[in-house]
């Protein structure tokens, strides 16, 4: 029968007495634990940040993006033949079932002007849906409607960093803006968004009825061609039957045999987002893994300073044998002693550690996001450190024998 | 039933090629409450002795008896037991725990058998008054005298009321006057509480302390008698 709270009080008391060297050895299990709760933290904060991008991109979309041309053995990139229409683009949202809505867009790039302030931004035609389906509340004024696309009315809705460089502090609504000199009354500003994925910012661009757009600002030879259909399904389940879907509509109006290739294709946004998700996890993953060695490194420390307290503790070891210590006895003595050694480093490390992260996401704008997780791994962790890096030491303490241990000098 | 009997006990180191016969068949039979002085000569095998009727270490050869148990029988954590709760040593060289304090020093046998904080606490402070250190409990042993460290370390062989103290030359360290009180202290144990001592000294002024005198020589007992009290 062994008294653990005495055992307990032996070990406190041998690590009250060498401070230093206790310090020191709880330094590398602190530096240790600090670094995979940073890790662990750092690499959640970025997962947060690319699920949060995914989230501003809309759910659940899908892009249909005109297909390449070949005329006489050269072949255009993606989106050179305006394959894609208006009605292409009605046709999926009635016909698709998988589809909650579409938004098709015809854009380009324009010079804004209020007064005596300019702007260049992307001007993008489109339909009040394109609200629905990138998940885009509106911040201030109305949304056009299907009356404003009808009419082709002089119509536009403002990102927030054209809102701050053309009107700075004005109210922007109501305003009457010129693109491409074409006066345009903005009729509402959207939420902001923040940095896309690739780090655009999204906020700065302008929405116009896509009528008016392909009229009035970027009209072409084809009526009623569109650069890009969004597309949204209706759950994430759904997005690849939409995509099915889609591609069977399209190929049979846009009459394409069956060997043919596609004169278009589809785009699973969120597919592209996951793999985004995907690389931040294994970044963590990596990140965490070398905070890891350096707690084995701290581990291997505590089993270096166990082995010298041991050896000049041989005459102590000896006393307590002859009095009646047990193998356990000596044994649990320096277990419980490496362990609180390892213990309190965690304890300090996982504070370390989550000053750090704290620290290091305001640096990178993620928002603080401490897992209890990660902090009972580190916890668990260290204590286990600490068992198996002590049990060699208290294993050698627990061998020797009384009367040499007794002799001992 | 005797407290010691060892029985044709034989001790012997292989170094090498060579035996060394530290104990070569020695027997000896120890009653409750005698008061026993071994000398002899360096290597004549009286500290190996000592170490086997301490349970430290096992004859090659032989049977030692304590109290009628074969410690031969006896695994390691047996033999921890056996001097935890049968065995109070005193050293030449006090073995006392450093930056500890008295009071602990004289708890550490009872941290290894169970007794409660209150008890143990209890029984220390009676052994540090029996030797005459009531009121020096949390001094360190190197605030106390070498006499008094002595004493802390007598107090921790009798505070679990172990039937036999073996003390390897008490005195060797210290000066003749303190020696003299602390072969008194013995001697005073001895009588009042009946304990059995077996203690080894070079010097046959503090062997005439006790009240047979065994003399070893080469492995063998040379003689065994009782002291003539003037």
């Amino acid at each position: 029968m062994i008294n653990v709270p005495s055992t307990i009080k032996i070990a406190f008391r041998a690590i009250r007495v060498n401070k230093t060297r206790s310090a020191l050895t709880m330094l590398g299990i602190i530096i240790g634990v600090g670094a995979v709760i940073a890790m662990l933290e750092v690499g959640s904060g970025a997962r947060y940040k690319v699920a949060e991008n995914i989230e501003s991109m809309g759910s659940n979309i899908l892009m249909v993006v005109p297909g390449s041309t070949s005329a006489g053995g050269v072949r255009f990139g993606m989106g050179s033949e305006p394959t894609l229409t208006m009605g292409d683009s009605e046709a999926i949202r009635k016909e698709c079932s998988a589809v909650l809505d579409v938004a098709p867009m015809h854009s380009g790039v324009a010079q804004i002007v209020y007064r005596n302030e300019n702007w260049s931004t992307t001007v993008m035609g489109t339909t009040p849906s394109i609200l629905l389906v990138r998940d885009w509340p509106m911040a201030d004024g109305r949304s056009f409607t299907g009356e404003d696309l009808k009419n082709m009315n002089k119509v536009c809705l403002i990102g927030r960093t054209v809102a701050d460089n053309l009107f700075g502090g004005v109210d922007p609504v109501g305003k009457i803006i010129r693109i491409k000199k074409v006066p345009f009354t903005v009729i509402g500003v959207l939420a902001v968004k923040g940095q896309s994925l690739m780090g655009q910012d999204q906020d700065d661009f302008l929405y116009v009825p896509i009528t008016t757009a392909q009229k009035m600002l970027f009209g072409n030879q084809f009526p009623g061609m569109v650069r890009i259909i969004m597309v949204k399904a209706k759950s994430a389940d759904d997005l690849y039957r939409a995509e099915q879907q889609i591609n069977d509509l399209l190929r049979q109006r846009h009459h394409i045999g069956s060997k043919q290739e596609s004169d278009f294709s589809t785009r699973n946004l969120t597919q592209f987002m996951e793999t985004a998700a995907n690389i931040a996890r294994i970044m963590a993953l990596v990140l965490g893994s070398i905070a890891s060695v350096s707690l084995l490194v701290g581990g291997i420390g505590i089993m270096n300073i166990m082995l010298v307290s041991v050896t000049e503790r041989t005459r102590e070891i000896g006393i307590r044998m002859a009095v009646g210590a047990r193998t356990w006895d000596i044994r649990l003595q320096f277990l419980i002693e490496s362990v609180t050694l390892s213990l309190i480093g965690g304890i300090v490390g996982i504070l370390l550690g989550t000053v750090c992260s704290v620290l290091l996401s305001k640096v990178a704008g993620w928002p603080t996001r401490i897992s209890p997780f990660s902090i009972i791994l580190s916890f668990g962790f260290s204590g286990a450190v600490g068992i198996f890096f002590g049990f060699y030491p208290a294993y050698k303490a627990s061998l020797l024998n009384p009367i040499d241990a007794l002799r001992y000098e | 039933m005797k407290i010691i009997t060892v029985q044709n006990v034989s001790r012997v180191y292989q170094l090498g090629d060579i035996a060394i016969h530290a104990l070569d068949n020695v027997s000896l039979m120890i009653e409750r409450g005698e008061f026993i002085a071994i000398m002899g000569p360096s290597g004549s095998g009286k500290s190996t002795f000592m170490n086997i009727i301490g349970c430290l270490d096992k004859p090659t050869g032989g049977q030692y008896l304590l109290e009628g148990i074969d410690t031969a029988r006896l695994d390691r954590d047996e033999l921890a037991g056996i001097r935890n709760k049968k065995i109070g040593f005193v050293f030449q060289g006090f073995n006392l725990l450093s930056r500890t304090s008295a009071f602990e020093n004289v708890e550490l046998p009872m941290l290894y058998n169970g007794i409660s904080v209150k008890e143990r606490r209890e029984k220390a402070l009676t052994a540090l008054h029996k030797v005459g250190l009531a009121g020096r409990e949390n001094h360190h042993p190197n605030q106390l005298s070498i006499g008094q460290q002595q004493r802390i370390a007598i107090a921790r062989a009798l505070v679990n009321e172990a039937p036999i103290i073996l003390a390897d030359e008490p005195t060797g360290n210290l000066d003749t006057k303190t020696s003299a009180e602390i072969m008194e202290l013995f001697v005073r144990l001895n009588q009042e509480t009946n304990i059995t001592i077996v203690l080894v000294t070079h010097e046959s002024d503090i062997a005439a302390y006790s009240r047979r005198i065994i003399r070893f020589l080469d492995g063998h007992i040379m003689s065994d008698e009782p002291v003539v009290k003037k």
